[in-house]
């Protein structure tokens, strides 16, 4: 093959080549109002509770009432005889099922546990589905269900952490990463140090509480399955359930165009398996809507944390001992050890450093990724560890940063793509005021109100995942649409990338169209990990080289662009033209038209995430927030808050602002009032309802201040790193060393409730 | 049972225990008012009764018969949006646009109760004229219409930018 013949370079190779059409300012950057959002206000956007069926029928679950034991009798004749009752499911009449493929454990798993659902006797957890019960309406359901009577042999387990951690075990792995580094000697190292700070951080159980409530719609037409579902993993949804029922993955079509947020939370738990089973049963469609009781007792949350850290430092602020290791309740049966250490790999320059992750088996339900897994209440701890060391000092928290952020990543040493934490740090400072600051606790006090404030680092992985594709059609108007089984959980999805493809393709927004929430569209990666962004651009721009190929290929004979190569031409005002001369062009119509074709189509998969092989790849943040502190009743208020972001390339500035908010308001949840409590003895879940778990309302709410750098990271798609989840890391801990500040008390347990301060 | 919903008289048959949500949402086809907790702790389910805002999700039907009720269906014709919809969208009051039906709602009754002097637990001076149209006021009348996605300075900059006396 001569070189003539070779294909044009791909206008982004990953690690090598930037996207050009990061730096364009047309529709990148603008502030467009969400284009779904005419529907959402006005109550038309269709959730998955929301399809509606012919002769639908309507579950109802009962939960075990014990942790762990055998079911001896059941009783359900009272809720057979029940009026409307169409069934009742038990693990007697359940479908023998497949186990789950447990997430991760092949590409397209999503298992939340590799448990049988409803297959035997055994109980694992306590609130696990012992019956389902089908009937014609939904209040005759939860009426039957009331009427189904469970006994058990109980056997001992294990609902208490302080006891389980005590035979902790190292996982395998933490998401592919080693559980546990050492560079050097940090334990040797911090014992010599001129300043040193060891400390213990306790973090709760949380719960993702997305408002909407877990549901599903099904239907089976022969061996045909439909699933209306509130999910933010489409593809991995269709395919795990056909391993479950022993289906073909083709024939199972997982609709989920719109998610009433989701946080982690919207996956495969056993609420759609169970419908699905029973919808084959009865012959019906059945739709399952859980109560928020039941959300909490069979859809995992984050999970409990007791971490260690300790830094060692040198006179002048350097770091000579960097240790954060740990113990995360977990169980058996899954694989999510939150990663609270990743941080600590990533963040600062150290002498020597040692991190280590240990799970403690418990008898619960599995836990599973919030919104950071990991990063969220890693960063509580290790913030405020570095608060701690700076206040020891007598030094400015964001100076001690200063003087160890590190010039390439400390454990892989590769450089970073991008990294622009100490800018954030000095734009933020100045917006915030923070040498308003005094350094010392309790100084600052407005009659019954101590003020105090405090700053930590934020930070997330850059994640692109592996499976998106793209599909293009553009037809004879010049109208381009991209079509991939993607999520919208509130992101603005289709905005945002309505905007990144027409930028893209030099089109304006009206001649665009973003397709999303359907696997019969082409395969989309999951939402996580902040990766949906550039998971999808990396697609487009595959799927953008075929379509400019075949374009070029009709454009012949007396076309302006006749004769011409993909690295020759641009995308611009509504079709090709020439680099770097405009007047050689034609539009996608114009091309189409004298083609006589009504319309092209194209599907490419993106390329692995091969940037990550080059690059250390992180966003960062600081995060500057303001408490007053009730001297009397210990009530904490958050009253300022600024984050200032290094996230990349931002798309919409409208939307991402919400965002980034949206993670600090979960943050200050995280950090004052959010918890998930068991009751130690059984395991049962004690506050599964909105009244007693508290997330933030609007009086706890600040306005939010947010700013960015909008520093495009020459190594990823459009060069956007996702924004997702970032918000939220940093907040527990700037609160606490905030509420350090206005009263002199470290707090390191999270969350910080009055008892505590009194 | 005999109801008014957005004007319109309607007749069904309804279970004694069917909430007002529930007949909404499963029986009458009308999903824009949402569940998020079932149990009057979210506010997802807001809809207005004579003007009034409640949790739909409290309130049994069959005690609704004969009164005025208005979803977010009814707040504008098919065609355009109220001023208070298409401020939330101007102002990004909403991200996953669950809790948003619910929040609208909440907000048109909560600014009648502004209008009728109704004093809330921040007011300080219970005797004023006028009770301040002011941010704590707003967000303490708020407080019942939870969202996670943490939407709440949009909401409360549309709920502004609509009923703020200085706009209005
Ligand atoms: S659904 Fe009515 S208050 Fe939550
Ligand atoms: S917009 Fe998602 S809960 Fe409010």
């Amino acid at each position: 093959m001569n070189a003539e013949q070779k294909p044009a370079p791909s206008q982004w190779q990953p690690g090598v080549t930037p996207d050009e059409v990061m730096h364009r300012h047309g529709m990148i950057g603008k502030p467009v109002s969400r284009l779904d959002g005419p529907l959402k206000v006005a109550g038309k956007a269709r959730f998955a509770a929301e399809v509606p069926y012919e002769h639908l029928a309507h579950a109802a679950l009962v939960h075990s009432s014990i942790a762990r034991g055998r079911i001896s009798e059941l009783k359900t004749e009272a809720a057979r005889a029940a009026p409307g009752v169409i069934l009742v499911l038990t693990y007697q009449n359940m479908p023998r099922l497949q186990n789950p493929p447990l997430f991760g454990s092949a590409p397209k798993a999503v298992g939340a546990s590799t448990l049988p659902v409803m297959q035997n006797e055994h109980i694992t957890w306590n609130g696990q589905p012992v019956a389902l019960v089908l009937a014609e309406t939904h209040e005759q359901a939860e009426y039957a269900a009331s009427l189904i009577e469970v006994r058990y042999d109980v056997l001992p387990a294990k609902t208490d952490f302080d006891a389980a951690k005590r035979q902790a075990r190292a996982p395998d792995t933490i998401l592919g990463e080693p559980p546990a580094i050492e560079i050097g000697d940090a334990e040797a190292n911090l014992q010599a140090a001129a300043f040193k700070v060891d400390a213990t951080y306790r973090t709760p159980r949380y719960n993702h509480n997305a408002i909407e409530l877990h549901a599903a719609t099904v239907a089976w037409q022969g061996d045909e399955l439909t699933v209306h579902d509130a999910t933010q993993m489409l593809n991995g949804t269709a395919w795990t359930i056909a391993q479950l029922f022993g289906i073909d993955e083709k024939n199972v079509r997982v609709l989920s165009p719109y998610v009433g947020g989701g946080f982690g939370g919207k996956a495969l738990w056993d609420h759609q398996i169970l419908a699905i089973a029973a919808a084959r049963l009865a012959q019906r469609p059945v739709r399952i809507v859980l109560s928020r009781a039941s959300v909490f007792r069979i859809v995992g949350g984050r999970t409990t944390t007791e971490q260690r850290v300790a830094l060692g430092a040198t006179q002048d602020g350097q770091l000579t001992a960097l240790i954060h290791t740990g113990v995360a309740a977990m169980t058996p049966y899954n694989a999510c050890p939150e990663q609270f250490s990743f941080p600590a790999r990533h963040l600062y320059a150290t002498q020597a450093l040692k991190v280590a992750q240990q799970v403690a088996d418990m008898d619960m339900m599995v836990n599973t990724f919030m919104r950071a897994p990991g990063e969220s209440i890693g960063t509580f701890a290790l913030e405020s560890a570095i608060d701690e060391l700076a206040g020891q000092m007598q030094l400015c928290p964001i100076e001690l940063r200063r003087r160890i952020e590190p010039s390439k990543d400390p454990v892989s040493g590769l450089p970073f793509s991008s990294r622009h934490l100490l800018e954030a740090y000095q734009r933020g400072a100045e917006r915030f005021g923070w040498d308003q600051r005094n350094p010392v606790p309790r100084s600052r006090r407005d009659g019954e109100w101590l003020i105090g404030m405090g700053v930590a680092t934020a930070t997330y992985p850059y994640y692109r995942m592996p499976g998106a594709a793209a599909r293009i059609k553009l037809t004879n108007d010049g109208h381009l649409t991209v079509s991939i089984a993607a999520h919208e959980m509130g992101m603005g999805t289709a905005t945002a990338q309505s905007q990144h493809v027409a930028e893209r393709f030099g089109l304006p927004l009206e001649q665009v169209t973003f397709e999303l929430g359907d696997t019969t569209l082409a395969a989309g990666s999951l939402a996580g990990g902040s990766s949906q962004t550039a998971s999808i651009a990396a697609a487009v721009i595959a799927a953008g080289e075929q379509l400019i190929d075949q374009l070029l290929m009709l454009a012949t004979g007396d076309s302006p662009l006749a004769g011409f190569k993909r690295d020759q031409v641009e995308a611009i005002n509504g079709g090709l033209a020439v680099r770097g001369d405009t007047t050689r062009a034609e539009t996608y119509a114009a091309i189409l038209q004298r083609a006589g074709r009504t319309a092209l189509q194209c599907e490419a998969p993106a390329p692995e995430p091969a940037e990550l092989q080059h690059y250390s790849m992180h966003s960062f943040g600081a995060q500057f927030c303001e408490v007053k502190v009730s001297a009397i009743t210990g009530e904490v208020r958050v009253t300022r808050f600024l984050g200032s972001f290094d996230t990349g390339r931002i798309l919409n500035p409208k939307t991402a602002a919400s965002q980034f908010r949206g993670g600090i308001v979960m943050g200050i949840g995280l950090a004052l009032t959010e918890a998930t409590e068991f009751d130690p003895r059984s395991g049962r879940i004690m506050n599964p309802s909105l009244a007693e778990y508290h997330v933030p309302v609007h009086l706890d709410v600040p306005e939010i201040d947010v700013m960015w750098t909008d520093i495009a990271d020459p190594h990823s798609p459009i060069g956007a790193r996702g924004i997702g989840e970032i918000g939220i890391t940093g907040v527990g801990a700037a609160i606490a060393n905030a509420v350090y500040n206005a009263t002199g008390k470290r707090i390191r347990d999270l969350p910080i409730t009055l008892d505590k301060l009194l | 049972m005999q109801f008014t919903i957005n004007g319109h008289a309607v007749e069904v048959e309804a279970d004694v225990r069917t909430s007002l949500l529930d007949l909404l949402r499963e029986q009458l086809g009308l999903s824009g008012t949402k569940k998020g907790c079932d149990q009057g702790a979210c506010g997802a389910c807001t809809v207005l009764v004579d003007g009034e805002r409640i949790n739909a999700c409290l309130a049994l039907a069959v005690q609704y018969q004969g009164r005025a009720i208005t979803t977010i269906e009814g707040l504008a014709d098919e065609q355009t949006l109220h001023p208070l919809q298409a401020a939330f969208v101007e102002h990004d009051g909403f991200q996953c646009g669950y809790c948003t039906p619910g929040q609208i709602c909440s907000a048109i009754g909560m600014a009648h109760e502004l209008e009728r002097n109704v004093p809330s637990v921040v007011t300080a001076d219970l005797t004023a004229q006028r009770i301040a149209f002011d941010h704590d006021e707003v967000r303490e009348r708020m407080s019942g219409n939870l969202c996670r996605c943490g939407a709440y300075n949009g909401i409360v900059d549309a709920i502004n930018a609509t009923f703020g006396r200085a706009s209005a």
